[in-house]
């Protein structure tokens, strides 16, 4: 047996298993939570700031908005989908299985971004109901936002490890990612910005992502793509490596 | 016979500095019961959870079914099934779907007739669509006793399996624990029950402060450490015991209604003709008597604090 595949498909069934029996909690509070952002942002603001870019506003914060549930919800189902057996104890069965640390990587980020990818994609059909949605590259798009949910799941499954509460379950997604999400451009290009803070906000690896998904929609970006590009593998390539290191220690899973 | 289980020099030393596990080195033969006793702490768990990949051992090795732990993990681990001690449960699935979630985790393709056949030894069968939430602890032990058995391992480990179960279920965990080996699987099983190591185990090792004080045939064990103990209740209460009796290593009741002679159960002449005969002749006149064995709990009380008085 060099790849346990019955493993990595029961493990991705049960994570996908916990979010269908949840979908008030997985899908219908996403779409309502963007739903109020249309309200309040397109509606609101989109009535004085009408375009952005040469793009309407409300079309502008589409990407913003997908990228802002994406990255919440990935950080939240990896870093929840691991932390839980670990809170209950039943992690003793991952760890006393011929499972790979690969393959335990594969079925639980597997499913926290096949989720996250949905999730994306009915935003995507909601915000279609607010103002027309142009994806001028669909295949960058789906590249983009794939490429970006697999970071945030492989960084929230390291969260999910690292955590010893639930309090610092949510440290990082409400504390760091969530700030780092508004002040990244997800409801304005950056150009809009003073100097400094447009300097400032290129410290802010967020920006990247966001920029390179809004180019695939509308081809405006606030950075080069191929940089947003490189931006995002790196970002893959940091959580991988951290990954590995966890797992040949065993640190925090096993003592 | 090559051992099915062989562990070699195990030391485990936790963070803390606590060691664990001092250099413990056992063989379980395919198809026995072993039984691994020792009070809390000695090592019991640290010891199954290395041999089930819980714990990372600081040396030694391990190797089941040929295979060892840690190069060849896929194939030792597919061997081996484990019951842990806490009931640790998915609280919103079902015994099916958990029962199926570890046999496929176990690598195995799935396979409902053996899902079923589990479910139903345990009598889970007819709650395998309820929530584990919703199950008794005992229901819940079997659950988790069921998802061990999903991958069909050679090896099961039951850690406490009776740990606050009740008299029913105890009594039910050894017919299942019986039938597992009738089946060919080898069973290792801690307990600090002794009385559960006595009626199941073939073999029986002593672990205390990290080392095997002992490992032996329950048997062997209990005859090489057995006292036997000879009660002779007297007709007529004695005040103190007569010098012609003073050979034997007697105790007096303190009423003087009882004599009592404690022997080693192995001993070629047990010196009791003997005595019978001298108490005939001395008119001492005995209303019943019996004889008793020493429990395995005795023999286990005695080796733990021998070793305990024996370290500086």
């Amino acid at each position: 047996m060099s790849f346990n595949r019955h493993g990595v498909w029961a493990i991705y069934r049960f994570e996908m298993g916990r979010a269908f029996r949840t979908p008030l909690q997985s899908f219908l509070t996403p779409v309502m939570t963007t739903s109020l952002y249309f309200v309040v942002f397109g509606a609101a603001i989109g009535s004085r700031v009408t375009e952005v870019n040469g793009v309407s506003y409300g079309a502008f914060i589409v990407p913003g908005l997908v990228m802002l549930a994406v990255f919440t919800e990935s950080l939240n189902n990896a870093s929840f989908g691991i932390y839980f057996p670990k809170f209950t104890g039943t992690i003793y069965e991952l760890l006393s299985a011929p499972v790979s640390a690969l393959e335990i990587v594969l079925a639980y980020v597997g499913a926290a971004a096949s989720k996250s990818i949905l999730l994306g994609l009915i935003i995507l059909a909601t915000a279609n109901f607010f103002v027309p949605v142009h994806i001028l590259h669909p295949f960058w798009m789906l590249g983009f936002l794939i490429l970006t949910t697999a970071c945030f799941c492989l960084f929230g499954f390291i969260i999910g490890i690292l955590s010893q509460g639930f309090e610092q379950l949510q440290f990082i997604p409400m504390l760091v990612i969530t700030p780092l999400t508004f002040l990244g451009g997800a409801f304005y290009s950056i150009d809009m910005l003073p100097p400094a803070w447009r300097t400032l906000s290129l410290f802010n690896p967020i920006v990247y992502l966001i920029s390179g998904f809004r180019w695939s929609f509308y081809e405006t970006a606030d950075v080069a793509v191929g940089v947003s590009l490189a931006a995002a593998l790196a970002f893959l390539v940091a959580c991988l490596a951290a990954i590995t290191w966890i797992f040949r220690t065993g640190y925090r899973l096993k003592n | 016979m090559n051992p099915i289980l062989s562990i070699s020099k195990l030391t485990k030393t936790y963070a803390s500095g606590h060691q664990a596990l001092k250099a413990v080195s056992l063989d379980i033969h395919k198809g026995e019961i072993f039984a691994l006793l020792g009070p809390n702490g000695a090592g019991k768990t640290t010891l199954i959870s290395i041999v089930c990949g819980l714990v990372n051992a600081t040396s030694g090795s391990v190797s089941a079914g040929g295979h060892d732990i840690a190069r060849d993990y896929r194939a030792a681990r597919a061997l081996i099934g484990l019951v842990p001690q806490e009931l640790h449960t998915d609280m919103f699935e079902t015994p099916w779907s958990t029962a199926m979630f570890s046999r496929g985790v176990f690598g195995l393709p799935p396979d409902e007739a053996h899902v079923e056949k589990v479910l139903r030894e345990l009598s889970l069968w007819d709650k395998r669509k309820s929530k584990i939430m919703t199950l008794s602890g005992g229901m819940k032990r079997r659950v988790m006793i069921a998802k061990a058995l999903a991958h069909e391992p050679r090896i099961l480990f039951l850690d406490e399996p009776t740990a606050g179960v009740d008299v029913e279920l105890r009594r039910d965990m050894w017919a299942l624990v019986r039938g597992l080996r009738e089946g060919g699987a080898t069973i290792i099983l801690t307990t600090h029950y002794i009385d559960e190591a006595e009626e199941m185990a073939d073999r029986i090792g002593v672990i205390n402060k990290g080392e095997l004080v002992v490992v032996e045939e329950k048997v062997k064990l209990m005859r090489k450490l057995g006292k036997k103990e000879l009660t002779v209740q007297l007709q007529e209460p004695m005040a103190a015991l007569p010098p012609s009796l003073a050979q034997w290593p007697l105790v007096l009741a303190p009423d003087g209604t009882e004599i009592k002679y404690t022997f080693d159960a192995h001993d070629e002449s047990t010196g009791i003709p003997g005595l019978l005969r001298r108490m005939g002749e001395q008119g001492i006149g005995f209303r019943d008597l019996n004889t008793r064995q020493s429990s395995l709990e005795e023999i286990f009380v005695s080796l733990v604090s021998e070793r305990g008085q024996g370290a500086p």
